[in-house]
This record gives C-alpha cells, structure tokens and sequence, in this order.
C-alpha cells in the first residue's frame, strides 16, 4: 500500500450503519465497496424495521384519532381496511427511500455488490452471489450486519402463524387475537398497529414491567393507555409453551397466580429482543473476538481485535439503535482516515414509537440511582401543556436528570404524543453540556410542547408560570 | 439564609488546590476561622478557615477532589437552628464526606485503569469452531488492542463540553477529561482546552510525550499518582531546561575562615535562638554579592525586553523534605546580621519540617542556593529556579589537600556551582561573581560581619 493509492474498504452489511460508513469512506477519498444480501442498501432498518413499522404506526395513529374524534364532535364511521393497498402503501415508502439510497451509492462513488459476505483472512471477503464468487481484497473492513430477532427454543413453531417482526409487518392478515411475547418496543408498537387495525392484543412480560431499562414514570401514562386498547397486559409472566392446534395456537403460560394459563390466540408475535447477526461472517478466520451473546468486541473507535477490522451498529453492542450505527459509522470511517475519532456520546436517544410515545436520552433516573451518581430531577406534567390539551390530552411528563452543583443537563426523558421530535432539542441540550439556566432562558415557541421541556427547566427554581410544584429557589 | 462559602484566593499565581481532608461535617456549627478543610496547594499544605459563622448545611467538596478559589466549599445556614434549607438531593450518595477522614495519601481519583496490552493478535487457529448458538465465549476475553486516540477512562460520562471541542480536543492530543472548564458550572469551551494545551506544552511530563511502552511484558510495575509537589517541580524544571540556555561554573573555596567567624558569635546566635552554620554565613556572603553583582538578583521580561533587578535580596533555600523539594524563602538577607539570618534559618527549618510553612514563607525568592553538602557530592549543574536568574549549588565542605607557599597542607575546601541564564549573565560575569564570592569566603571579615555582635 502506498500513499498514492486510495485505502481499499469493505463494508459488509448495508444498514443504516454500513451505509453511513461507506458514503462516508467514499467522502474521505477511500475506495469503497458496500456489501449486502439485499439488491438496494438500507438493511433491517428500511426494510423490516424502523421505516415499515413507522409507516404503519402512522396509520394506527390516524384510526386511533378518529376514534376520539367522537369526543370533539366528528363522527367517523368504523374504518374500512384494505390490507392489500395499506402494504402496497408502505412498500412504496420502502422502496422509495431504498432506491434513493441506491442512487446516493452511486453519487458516493460507493461500488455495492449484492451477496453474502464471508471473511477468508483479515484481508479478504469472499462474496457469493447466486453461485458466482468474488473475493474483495481490503486494508480495512467495517462489519455493519446488523441483528435479526431472537426466539427462545421453546417459541420456536414451525408455523406461519407464529411470527417474528418482520413476519408481522408483512401483515398477512389482521388476527382476531394476537399474542405478543415480550412487551419491549417492538412488541409495544406493533401491538398497537395490530390493535388499531382490529386486533385483540394481549402482551406477555417475563419482567415486573413494560419496556425494561425506561424509568417508570414514563413508562406509567403509556401503560394506562395502551391497557386501555389492549385485551391484556401480563406482567411477570412467561409463555412457556406455544402448540398449534386446528389452525390457532394454543400458548401456555406461567406466572404466579393466573386463572387460565392455557390460551388460545389466532396468531402470535415474537419480540423478545435482537441478537447480533454475527454467526457465519467467517470471523474464526479472523482474530475478532465475540461475547457470549454474540457481540463483537470493539474498542472507542470501534475497531475490533483484528487491526484490520472494525465493528459497528448492532453487532458492536447495545442499544441496538439505527442512529447508534450511523455515528459509529462515521467514527469508524474517520478512524480509519487516520483522523482521532472516537464514540463517545453525552447521550443517544431512545424512541418508542407509541402513544402516547416515550423517549429518552442521556442517564435515566433508574441508571442514576443504580450507579450512585449524585442527581436533581425536575418533572413537568403535560397536564399543564396549552398545546398537550388542544390535542386532547392530558397525558405526558417532561423529565429533566440534573447533576447537582453544576445545573447540567445529563437526562432527558419525556412522554407524550410526539416524545420523539422532542428528542432532538433534548439530545442536543445533552450533548452541547446545556445547564438547566440555559433552557429555562431559551425562548419557546408558544403553543408547542417543546415548551414543556423550557417549563421543566423554569420549574427547576420554581419559577414554572403554569405550574406550581414547590418553593421558589432562594 | 444560606450563605455559600468560597474558597478564599489562596496567593499569587495558585488557581488550583487539592482537597486533602474536609475538616467539618454536614450539620456541623462553625465559626469564623475555624478550620474547614485541608488543602495541598503547588506550595504547601493549608487548612481553610471558615469565613462564616452558622450551620453547615451543604458540604461541596470532597477528599481527593481539585478545588479553584472562588468555588463554594460549603454552604452555611447563618441562622442557627432554624429550618435547614431543603435539601434537593435525592436519596442519591452525595459526595464522599465521611465520618473517618480518608488517610492522607488517598490518592485523586485514579483516572483510568492502566492501558491494555498492547496489541497481539493470536491469530485463530483453523481448528476454532464456528460461533454457533451452542458456544459460548469466555467472558474474560482479553481487551482490545491500544488504540492509537487515547480511550476516555471506562464508564466516564462525555466530558462537560459540546461534541466540536471534544472533537477538537482529540485532534490536538488533549485529554479533555483533564481540562478545567472556565464556563458556568464547570463546562469546558475551546479556549480552555487551548490554554490546557499551552500548558501542557510547558509540561512536558504531562504531554507531548511518545506513548510509554508497556512495562507490563517486562515484569511487575506499580502505578503512583503524582503528588501536587511533584508535579509542580515536573513543570517548573521543566520550564527551566527548555525556555534557559543554562551555563554551570564550578569553584572550590578556603572555608577554614569560617571556623572562626563560628566561634565568635556562635552565643550570640545561641542566644537569639539560632545556630550559626556554613549555610547561613555563605548565604550572608551570597547576599552580599547579589548587592555587588545586581544582575544575578533580577528577571528576564522577554516580552518588554526588560531586565528586572530585583532592589530587594530574599534567598531561597532549596530544602529535601520527604514530600519532595521545598524552598523556602529569608527575606532581606543583605540587611540583617548573621545572627539575625541564624535565628531566622533555625525558624524556617523547624517549620519545614513540621510541614508547617505558610505560602508567604515560600514566595519572592530572588536567587536561590541548594545544597547538597551533607549527601556528599562535590560539584553539580543547579538548575536555576525561574524566573530567578541564577542558583548557587553547595557541594561538600570537606579537609582537601592544597598548596601554600610551596607546602602542602590540608584546608576545609567547599565546592561550589553556579548555574545562570546566559541570556542576562556572560560566562565571564559569572566567573566575575564566583572569584568575588570565593574571595569572600576566605576573608569573610571583609564583609561588614562584626556588626553582627551587637
């Protein structure tokens, strides 16, 4: 290699990590080949993640509205739901946003090559595409594969009528009733596409709680809700056992005390979690180091054991999150530029995609107390939001995680309708080492409920115009 | 009311202290002067007295932390026994104000654990399965290789500033976590890190170093913090050996007069409570020639393109204690008597070793001589303590063998260095100042001594 010649890089795995490497490779003068099964980039994320469930979301969202709508005086009647047109819709969304990528490859000078990736040695990828081989020489890797869902050996049913998330957002057919194990956020948010469209949802959790690691203030409001439009919520339950029987399913469950274990549900969605798709990359033949539970070890700038390769997105370990994989994207392509990137975030948000829909960023009160950092908390409710009430609502919390001494900002979580756009002023506040003076002092606009994040700061000294919750501070 | 108090400004010069004890606790009654924390500032250890009178409702400091004048150490309820001010925090640990004061040397807290091993892949063996489901990998698999950026301390939160100083940080080769931020509530901007870095580049033992290799694949190695002490002399010597073209002369001198001198006004010292040594009558001679040779009691102003000549003669003595180097300062040497300056040095003495000497004992010093005399070694290269301009270096005061008139005999002969800025002194000024110091040395009754009886 000389410095004349640009750095060879493969990445394997087109999400939204992998692509975000590559384009950004290319950028920095690298010559870049992008590889994946899939003949358009945009990985689990475009194509069975984030984006379809988004859409359906959006949709669920809208038949929820016009449920309410009643209590403002508009009468809609019961929906009509064409489920070929409602996937024939979303697909359009996919695939709209996955040639767009495809044609920014291109305008990145990215060559992408569809197939399976396999390393042969720490700098060789063979590739095989329907039978043809080709084998990309790199100085440097970057594995962006992603994760796939995990199911237990016991949920495993050689059967269509068990699914995983990406079974469910085909959306074969809306089921009568429909189990979803595992009340984390992909079982959450596609619970309540599946409720919306007419489904009767009953959501397993093996923990106390709904999405595990989320504070439970905010997990609260949306709990209310949603066991509102759900058949049933069932904590500190397990499904020990599914069986198919005359074309339902019958699930057995344990828990401590419950009355009908035995159930049966017209189909079953399995969402216990994501496992790193890091199994048949060929990494033995790498000096790559893998954890029990199949992540890759990568160091700050995500470089794995073998010098020659990096690591990032989902295989690189947790949180599992699309925007995570983008940046450690950069870092690593940058790292490999020769410039001093590392990963090192003040916060990365954390969406669930509900409604009312919860979102955090930086430390979570229940992080803070389990490490014993010293912290502050300033709560505003959403009861007291002009602009939460014309909507209709009185649900949602604005939540601020302080660290006392310097008033800076190290948490934020919120829930609400619309917790997600908020995440960017909070993730920005995080980051940029925002003290809590500085939100309080930032003008707001008015109605919106990104003042609710301004009014959690005022409520800090007690000054909160429309809410009173303690003394002023001295 | 809660009064908040601060750290009072602790001398010219010193912007940061380290917390050694915190004295008081929460819900303590204090008063005015009474000592709320110890703290070990780059010249001595100092207990901080208490300002204001009242209830100690909040404690903001802690043992090991690095503390800035102007910082609130505690927060005081001035109306004793009213309602204590609510406090906000939650159940959480607050900072670790113990009932039993950590032990002196508790280290600051360790910044990171020390780097992995360097980089040696092992490459996979053909035979190492696949990763399928039913294996699982050690969990103590070994680390990542070195990087090449330097990995923030596991587990620190990002460091108080936007991601394009961080960013910047990095790319200039600062650590931010070390950066002290000058913004509201301690956030770090782009201008701190660049005085960091200006700093740093006057510290060469902090920074601008090749990276260390790995003792670790040589045999065991133990890992110290450095003392506040140490790194205060890392720095200043420092500055010296880079920033000063440094010329050393070395002379020997007849003491045998001083043998004299000693016995005469040695009551007279006694009396006053001092003793009176070599050290102190050279040091009386070295004052006198600071008055002949004005130059050596001055300072370079390069950016004026000034000379200071200092029209005062305080002498620092380089003393070793077991915290290191110490040097403090006897003002007005060219005014008092030997048995004044013999009074002063046992004093000073005392105090160094108790540990004792406040911060004003340790500042001003013009010229400052180091001895090394009782660990006998003869010559050496002093380095010059800046922004002084030259250092006397004291070595064995010992019976040598020598010439007189065609005989040999023995004499006490004490060898002496000296080290100057070549910038302000000339080889031959230096030699000058020497031969008139040397001379002295042998017939000290030149100097205006005898005054010293009365």
């Amino acid at each position: 290699m000389t410095v004349d010649q640009p750095l060879r890089v493969a990445v394997l795995g087109a999400g939204p990590g992998g692509y975000a490497a590559a384009f950004h490779a290319a950028d920095l003068g690298m010559n870049v080949t992008l590889i994946d099964e899939s003949p358009l980039p945009g990985g689990v994320c475009l194509f069975r993640g984030c984006i379809p469930s988004k859409a359906l979301l959006h949709a669920a969202h809208l038949i929820e509205e016009t449920r309410e709508a009643a209590a403002w005086g508009i009468n809609f009647a019961e929906p009509e739901i064409d489920l070929t047109a409602l996937r024939g819709w979303k697909q359009r969304v996919v695939d709209r946003l996955t040639r767009g990528l495809g044609a920014l490859s291109r305008q990145h000078s990215v060559r992408y090559l569809q197939g399976r990736g396999h390393f042969e040695d720490p700098n060789t990828i063979r590739v095989r595409t329907d039978g043809e081989v080709t084998d990309i020489n790199f100085d440097y890797a970057i594995i962006a594969t992603g994760s796939v869902p995990a199911i237990p050996a016991a949920l495993r049913l050689n059967s269509p009528l068990v699914m995983d998330s990406t079974a469910a957002l085909d959306l074969p057919d809306v089921p009568g009733s429909l189990l979803i194990v595992g009340g984390g956020y992909i079982g959450l948010e596609l619970g309540s596409v599946y409720s919306a469209l007419g489904s009767r949802v009953t959501v397993v959790e093996m923990t106390g709680g709904l999405l595990p690691g989320a504070d439970r203030d905010l997990v609260e409001p949306l709990e209310k809700r949603l066991r509102s439009q759900f058949e049933a919520i069932l904590l500190n339950t397990r499904v020990a056992e599914l069986a198919e029987q005359d074309g339902r399913i019958r699930a057995r469950l344990s828990a401590a005390d419950i009355a009908d274990p035995e159930r049966d549900f017209d189909r079953v969605l399995v969402a216990v979690g994501r496992a790193p798709n890091t199994r048949n990359l060929g990494l033995e033949q790498t000096s790559i180091e893998v954890d029990s539970r199949g992540f890759i070890h990568v160091d700050h700038m995500r470089r794995t054991a073998e010098p020659t390769i990096f690591a990032i997105g989902d295989v690189a370990g947790e949180p599992m999150l699309a925007h995570k994989a983008n940046h450690e994207g950069r870092v690593a392509a940058e790292a490999i530029a020769g410039q001093p990137a590392i990963f090192d975030p003040a916060g990365i948000p954390a969406v669930v995609f509900t409604d009312p829909e919860l979102a955090w960023c930086g430390l979570t009160e229940g992080q803070a107390r389990e490490r014993g950092i010293p912290f502050e908390v300033s709560r505003f409710p959403w009861a007291a939001s002009g602009r939460n009430i014309t909507m209709g609502r009185t649900d949602g919390l604005t939540k601020l995680i302080i660290e006392p001494g310097t008033e800076r900002i190290l948490g934020i979580g919120i829930v609400g309708v619309g917790a997600g756009e908020l995440m960017g002023e909070a993730t920005l506040a995080i980051e940029m080492g925002t003290r809590v003076t500085d939100l309080h002092l930032t003008v707001h606009a008015h109605p919106t409920l990104a003042e609710t994040l301004m009014e959690a700061g005022s409520l800090y000294f007690g000054h909160s115009p429309h809410y009173i919750a303690r003394a002023p501070r001295p | 009311m809660p009064t908040d108090f601060r750290l009072p400004e602790l001398g010219e010069n010193i912007t940061e202290a380290d917390v050694v004890l915190v004295l008081v606790r929460e819900g303590d009654t204090i008063a005015v002067d009474q000592p709320i924390a110890t703290i070990e500032t780059e010249k001595a250890t100092v207990d901080v007295p208490s300002g204001v009178t009242g209830r100690i409702t909040q404690i903001h400091i802690a043992a090991g932390q690095t503390v800035s004048p102007g910082a609130v150490i505690v927060t005081v309820d001035a109306a004793i026994g009213a309602e204590a001010a609510v406090s906000k925090l939650p159940a959480a640990p607050a900072a670790a104000v113990t009932a039993t004061p950590p032990p002196l040397a508790s280290p600051p807290a360790p910044a990171a654990e020390p780097s992995p091993p360097l980089a040696a892949p092992t490459p996979a063996p053909a035979a190492k399965p696949e990763p399928t489901e039913a294996v699982t990998v050690p969990a103590s698999t070994p680390p990542a290789p070195a990087p090449a950026t330097p990995a923030p301390p596991e587990g620190t939160a990002a460091a108080f500033a936007a991601p394009s100083v961080r960013t910047f940080s990095r790319e200039i080769g600062v650590d931010i976590h070390a950066v002290q931020g000058s913004g509201p509530g301690g956030r770090i901007d782009i201008e701190d890190v660049k005085r960091h870095a200006r700093e740093l580049r006057a510290t060469p033992v902090a920074g601008g170093i090749p990276p260390l290799p790995d003792f670790s694949q040589f045999g065991e190695v133990e890992r110290q913090p450095l003392s506040r002490f140490r790194r205060t002399i890392a720095r200043s010597t420092a500055t010296t050996w880079s920033q000063i073209p440094l010329v050393t002369l070395f002379s020997t001198a007849d003491s045998s007069a001083f043998e004299a001198i000693r016995r005469r006004y040695r009551d007279a010292a006694s009396r006053a409570g001092g003793t009176l040594t070599d050290g102190v009558l050279l040091m009386k001679l070295v004052g006198a020639a600071l008055k002949e040779f004005p130059q050596f009691n001055a300072t370079l102003d390069l950016q004026r393109e000034e000379l200071i000549l200092k029209q005062y003669v305080h002498i620092g003595l380089a003393v070793d204690t077991d915290r290191g180097l110490v040097v403090p300062v006897l003002r007005d040497v060219d005014k008092k008597t030997i048995v004044d300056l013999a009074a002063d040095f046992r004093g000073i003495s005392d105090r160094v070793k108790a540990n004792a000497l406040t911060l004003e004992e340790m500042r001003g010093a013009s010229f400052t001589i180091s001895s090394l005399e009782t660990l006998g070694v003869s010559h050496f290269t002093p380095l010059v303590n800046w922004p002084e301009v030259a250092i006397l270096g004291v070595g064995s005061n010992a019976d040598l063998p020598s010439y007189e008139r065609e005989e040999l005999r023995v004499h006490k002969r004490i060898a002496l260095s000296l080290s100057f800025d070549h910038r302000v002194i000339d080889g031959a000024d230096g030699a000058r100042f020497l031969r008139w110091l040397v001379n002295a040395i042998h017939e000290p009754a030149m100097l205006d001594i005898p005054e010293a009886a009365s």
